[in-house]
């Protein structure tokens, strides 16, 4: 399956209204020589050809997809799930980072920097500079270092070093704010791999670009399979990059409803929440113009949500944009039903999928009850919830790894 | 051309009197509004030429960890936006120095950038510094501000193409704002004088603004070194530190001290 770019952001940088540059001049020249590097690598056919070899052999691609037929009871619509949770590492992080990673190569960078929240962007970078012979440094909260103790033995032992934020609120924000510093202290022989569809351009895009295959396989699998266009895409948002990776396959497809589903942690009228789009307001976070959670002083706010994948006060650029267009939906599903269908889906599935994923299962089972037998609903299944089991455990008392 | 405003006076008075201008730092309530007036204060009399006031942001990417600290203290303390433009109108009053506001888009374009550059001048401050606004993104805050004769000083980097500073200068004001090295605020490394006087000389020969050096500069013999090139040096995560964990009288004295030190360096030239 060949992957092509089309549909760029203006030459600023923004869909629509929302996107563009707000960062210090330091890294102007970083950002101006990132966006030339990208249009060549993406102009090269011998790029997308190592890029997709790698997805092929080394992240095994492509990743099915599945029927999960009991998860509903009663008259309802197909559920298919994307397995981005088979791939390498057990996420969708991972056809980023090996995106990112050869653009770096491109450049001539020789080191790899990332931020991470709960972790599995960290261990995605780690895994690639390992494979590449790249020095990889990870800058993850103090708060989520604690939390995540295993992923940050994994990046360690992937010989990554990882760097814990004191600053702020010790959390995924901060993660990114220390490694824009670090990028603006050694620009140099630096390539910053941001996780998500966030940040300055061109990032957004480029981060899409390489997560787009979700959606171009997904398309072309439900084609085979079932001879139609699914009804519904759903996908959990946190920065948005899964989401942004599933609905590009099917954005062309006016009849697809597109479905970006939050994480509303104790709810979205609560200040307990991660939910962005659905609570919060527009203003500008790590370099880009998109909906934020933040106070009438355009400080950023506190969030939560049980998913660390999901806990991060903004959102990727072009969400905002195909929420205001209403070409997208976006809706928010709160811990407790996210926990729900957690331990559903690895009860009635065999398949345990991570919180995040868990927010978008649980918003797709209703969905499916609605839509009735005629409908055809998509789930990427963003990741995998081995990393989630402690979290889980420790909810209901029981301690699995100290 | 003629530099604008407060900041314009700032310049040739230091040049007249032979010197580099002294322009610290410090975040407006940290740790509370009335140790910030007594520390502008105590700065105005030290020999503080201009003083560059932070409004505080809990997520500011051109800080270190020093300043950034420095906001959280403020914020925890309950200042708003507002409350830094006050702090600002009554040290004018009371005689303070010039006074130059650096803050973040974010928090700018709520408070709104009309409304920001309409209540800055009622204050009496001379300009505002927007560190997350390039050149690109300018003309979504920059006119209201120019109108109401505020100098909007924009910052070149070590990463900046020749090309670009001279666009970049262009489109300054009040002074050019020169980031002596790559990274961010804070970091205690020797500044590079022979890369900054090459760069100086060069911008010279595209604008007549001054230009200031900042970023890095933390004791007395990097503001003698800095000065001997520069028209004007800005000292920021060294004068928080030193005031830093006290208040009121004890905090203005220390920094007082602390930026008198810095003053009596500041090299004569011929
Ligand atoms: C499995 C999984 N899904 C989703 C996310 C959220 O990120 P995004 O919204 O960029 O897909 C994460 C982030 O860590 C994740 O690990």
């Amino acid at each position: 399956m060949s992957i092509q770019t089309e549909q760029t952001p203006d030459a600023r940088g923004y869909f629509g209204r929302f996107g563009g540059v707000f960062v210090p001049e330091v890294l102007m020249e970083a950002l101006a020589r990132l966006e030339q590097a990208t249009r060549e690598a993406f102009a090269d056919p011998a790029f997308w050809s190592e890029y997709e070899g790698l997805l092929r052999d080394y992240v095994g691609r492509p990743s099915p997809i599945y029927h999960a037929e009991r998860l509903v009871d009663g008259p309802h619509a197909p559920i298919i799930f994307k397995r981005e949770d088979t791939n390498h590492t057990g996420a969708h992080k991972i056809n980023n980072t090996v995106g990112q990673a050869l653009l770096a190569r491109r450049m001539g960078k020789t080191r790899l920097i990332a931020e991470t929240g709960a972790g599995q962007h960290g261990v995605a970078t780690a895994t690639i500079g390992a494979k590449m012979g790249m020095q990889v440094d990870v800058y993850m909260g103090a708060v989520d270092v604690e939390r995540q103790a295993l992923n940050v033995y994994l990046m360690k032992l992937l010989g990554a070093t990882v760097y814990p934020v004191e600053s702020g609120t010790r959390t995924l924000k901060d993660a990114t704010n220390e490694a824009f510093r670090e990028w603006a202290a050694r620009v140099e022989d630096t390539f910053y791999v941001i996780g998500s569809v966030v940040g300055a351009h061109p990032y957004p895009y480029l981060v899409r670009e390489f997560q787009k295959v979700i959606g171009v396989e997904a398309r072309a699998q439900i084609l085979e399979r079932y001879g139609r266009l699914p009804s519904d895409v759903v996908a959990c948002v946190g920065g948005g990059s899964n989401a942004m990776g599933i609905f590009r396959g099917f954005v062309d497809d006016g009849a697809v409803n597109l479905w970006g589903v939050e994480a509303a942690g104790h709810g979205v009228r609560e200040i307990d929440t991660a939910a962005s789009l659905n609570a919060g307001s527009v203003g500008i976070l790590h370099g880009s113009r998109s909906y934020v959670l933040q106070d009438g002083e355009g400080q950023v706010r506190d969030t939560h949500s049980i998913s660390a994948g999901l806990d991060y006060p903004g959102v990727g650029p072009e969400h905002s944009f195909l929420k205001d267009s209403g070409r997208a939906r976006y809706v928010a599903i709160d811990d407790d039903d996210a926990l729900a269908a957690f331990h559903h889906t690895a009860r009635r599935e065999g398949i345990v999928p991570a919180l995040e994923s868990a927010h978008a299962i649980a918003f797709a089972q209703r969905l499916a009850a609605e839509r009735g037998p005629d409908g055809l609903i998509v789930v990427n299944l963003s990741g995998r919830g081995d990393k989630d089991v402690r979290t889980v455990a420790a909810l209901e008392g029981t301690e699995v790894l100290k | 051309m003629i530099a604008s405003g407060g900041i314009g006076d700032v310049f040739a008075r230091a040049r007249a009197e032979r010197r580099a201008a002294l322009i610290p730092y410090v975040v407006a309530g940290d740790p509370d509004r009335e140790t910030t007036l007594a520390v502008i204060d105590a700065l105005t009399q030290a020999g503080a030429d201009l003083i560059e006031l932070g409004i505080p942001y809990g997520d500011p990417l051109a800080d270190g960890p020093t300043i950034a600290a420095a906001g959280q203290r403020a914020l925890g303390a309950g200042i708003k936006f507002a409350d830094s433009i006050e702090i600002a109108a009554q040290a004018r009053a009371r005689g303070a120095a010039p006074i130059l506001f650096f803050t973040y888009v974010n928090p700018v374009d709520h408070y709104g950038a009309e409304r920001f550059a309409r209540d800055a001048r009622d204050a009496g401050a001379a300009g505002a510094i927007v560190p997350d606004v390039p050149l690109e993104e300018l003309d979504a805050f920059a006119p209201p501000l120019r109108a109401a004769g505020l100098a909007i000083p924009l910052l070149i980097a070590p990463t900046t193409p020749h090309a670009r500073a001279a666009r970049i200068a262009a489109a300054s004001s009040g002074f050019v704002y020169l980031v002596s090295r790559l990274g961010v605020t804070g970091a205690r490394r020797e500044p590079d004088v022979g890369w900054v006087a090459a760069e100086i000389a060069r911008l010279r020969t595209t604008t007549q603004l001054p230009i200031a050096v900042g970023f890095g500069i933390s004791t007395p013999a990097h503001v003698a070194a800095i000065g001997a090139v520069a028209d004007g040096v800005v000292v920021g995560s060294a004068v928080v530190d030193s005031y830093a964990g006290s208040r009121g009288d004890e905090a203005a004295a220390k920094v007082g001290a602390y930026a008198a030190s810095l003053r009596a360096a500041l090299p004569s030239r011929g």
